[in-house]
């Protein structure tokens, strides 16, 4: 580092280093800070008390119980699949894994808007479920099964694509010896496999969790917006903007925001988790070698 | 003694053998619930867009309103995408290649698009470039609008599309050896040429798939868009507020057959986007 900074001839000159740094940060202030200030700056503009009062007031209170209903559900959902998908791709070999592997990022690449009319035309009343619904009185479209669905189809990929580059990387020696030295496919599993991707599997989750809390395109199509009743965080922070209710609206927002912040420290605390990890395996493969050298 | 021909004879098997259990399980659980939760929708919305006839069809996603949306959506997504690339590339060449202060805070920071729900930063940067916000405010004297307007659009796309580039380019210049940086000095090339030939084709890959990437989620997205384009027909109105609008109005076919234009979109992007990937792990391979 110290001897590139040094050489001319690889390192840019000072003015382009200082250029390039004072355009990334300008751009980045402009992009990311300032947004994320704005909320909390908007939330606490009348007060305290104003505040407290957005975020205690019924529907509001509603609209947080909902939320936390629906990732209860979902979240836990996609953390079977993402298992579940992950083991089956990663610790066998069979045809069309690849076209497997595409299929779960499908939910990445369409809009949240087409994930809640799949719903809608799946399980609305016109829909192909819909009548067949009506006669059990059982509603998944505006009503909360509608959003938990919503909700899990956009967050399915999360936990499944942490999992498999790193299962794949580990194999199955650890495995096939457990499991050869007598342990059942069980045992194998919470003593050898969850212990060795646990982090992943944390890291998975924490981004699963925090789409989930926040997702509203897919929400905002199958909810009906039934306030107090079918009303995610997100879609009240919408009702009360279009109302005007501008420190209402943020005060919910900053929420969500807290819960953005939150994410964004336990993710970067996870992945220099892991590079320390990596750094000290590194160093005691190196030693080995020096010893055996010796 | 026919376990151990099978072993060696997997190509007429559909799997290959193994002591690991639970395929059948985990396999089942998983294809049960992604049919369930993806494909069997995905086919009930083409059966719905396949109710029409071709020239109904053709009609519906050919109408005015709706091309007006395409132009906007697929214009101001592209714009976007550009904005992305360049910063991107060079936010990645700071995180990766300088020392500031505050460093790992900003290179957590990159990540805030995928954290923050659409509709808060929809919220917020409404707010901001609003005419009387803290950015806006700047720019109405010239006559300039951003918020309510096609610019506004641009601009929350590009905060949704940030993190792709710089988290697709980011890794693989942290992985370049200095060695081909010094040979190539060492053959007096300048900084600039050493760039130009020697570090760019081997990030172009990289960066050609966090481009197609922060491009394919821009065209979706819904939440952070909404809030600042105002939403005024022929003109803000982006694809996906569309299908929203049809289905206000039970017009369940149109927002199918609407639907369907995107979601052909969105696996042409996926296709392009693995084409992508596999060209840059053999580029990757290659050195």
């Amino acid at each position: 580092m110290v001897r590139r900074r040094q050489n001319p001839a690889l390192a840019e000159p000072r003015w382009v280093r200082y250029t390039i740094l004072a355009t990334v940060l300008t751009f980045l202030a402009f992009f990311l800070v300032m947004p994320l200030y704005a909320v909390f700056h908007e939330a606490l503009r009348q007060g305290l008390g104003v505040y407290w009062a957005s975020i205690t007031e019924p529907d509001a209170v509603k609209a947080i119980q909902l939320t936390l209903l629906v990732v209860a559900i979902s979240v836990p959902m996609n953390v079977l699949f993402g298992i579940c998908a992950a083991w089956a791709i990663t610790k066998f070999q069979f045809r069309g894994k690849q076209v497997l592997i595409s299929l779960i990022d499908l939910p990445f690449a369409v809009s949240p808007v087409i994930a809640g009319l799949i719903i809608v035309l799946m399980y609305g009343a016109h829909g192909w479920l819909g009548p067949w619904l009506m006669e059990h009185e059982f509603r998944i479209v505006f009503a909360v099964p509608g959003i938990v669905l919503a909700t899990a189809f956009v967050t399915f990929p999360f936990v499944a694509r942490e999992l498999i580059p790193h299962m794949q990387e580990q194999g199955t020696d650890s495995e096939e010896a457990a499991l050869s030295l007598g342990a059942s496919g069980w045992q194998t599993f919470f003593r050898v496999t969850l212990p060795a991707i646990k982090w992943s599997l944390l890291y998975g989750v924490i981004l699963c969790n925090a789409r989930a809390m926040g997702e509203f395109g897919a929400v905002s199509v199958v909810s009906g917006k039934i306030r107090g009743l079918t009303n995610t965080m997100p879609l009240h922070v919408e009702i009360l903007y279009n109302e005007y209710q501008l420190a209402a609206a943020f005060a919910v927002a900053s929420l969500l925001a807290g819960l953005a912040v939150v994410t964004l420290v336990v993710k970067s605390l996870l992945e220099w988790r892991a590079a320390r990890e990596q750094a000290r395996a590194e160093q005691e493969g190196l030693a080995q070698l020096q010893e055996r050298l010796a | 003694m026919s376990a151990v021909v099978l072993e060696r004879d997997p190509p007429r098997t559909l799997r290959r053998r193994s002591i690991i259990p639970g395929f059948g399980l985990t396999m089942g659980f998983a294809l049960t619930y992604m049919s369930l939760l993806v494909l069997i929708p995905f086919v009930a919305m083409f059966a719905k867009a396949l109710e029409l006839s071709w020239a109904d069809m053709w009609a519906l996603v050919t109408d005015e309103r709706v091309v007006a949306s395409y132009r906007l959506s697929f214009g101001a997504s592209l714009l976007a995408a550009v904005l992305n690339l360049f910063f991107g590339v060079l936010t990645a060449w700071a995180l990766v290649r300088y020392e500031f202060p505050g460093k790992r805070v900003i290179d957590a920071l990159v990540d805030l698009p995928f954290a923050l729900p659409t509709a808060v930063a929809g919220i917020a940067l409404t707010g901001i470039y609003a005419t009387t916000g803290w950015v806006g405010q700047y720019f109405e004297p010239f006559g300039i609008r951003i918020s309510y307007t096609a610019i506004g659009v641009v601009i929350a796309l590009t905060f949704i599309g940030l993190p792709f580039v710089v988290r697709t380019v980011q890794p693989v210049l942290q992985d370049l050896e200095a060695e081909t940086e010094e040979a190539a000095a060492t053959l007096g090339a300048t900084r600039w040429q050493t760039f130009r030939r020697v570090l760019f084709p081997s990030l172009l890959p990289a960066i050609l798939t966090g481009f197609a990437m922060a491009f394919a989620r821009a065209v979706g997205e819904y939440g952070s868009v909404v809030f600042i384009a105002g939403n005024i027909p022929f003109r803000t109105e982006i694809t996906p507020l569309l299908i929203i609008i049809r289905l206000e109005q039970y017009d369940f076919a149109g927002a199918a057959a609407i639907g369907c234009v995107m979601l052909l979109f969105a696996f042409v992007m996926l296709l392009l986007i693995n084409m992508l990937q596999l060209w840059s792990g053999s580029r990757g391979r290659a050195h």
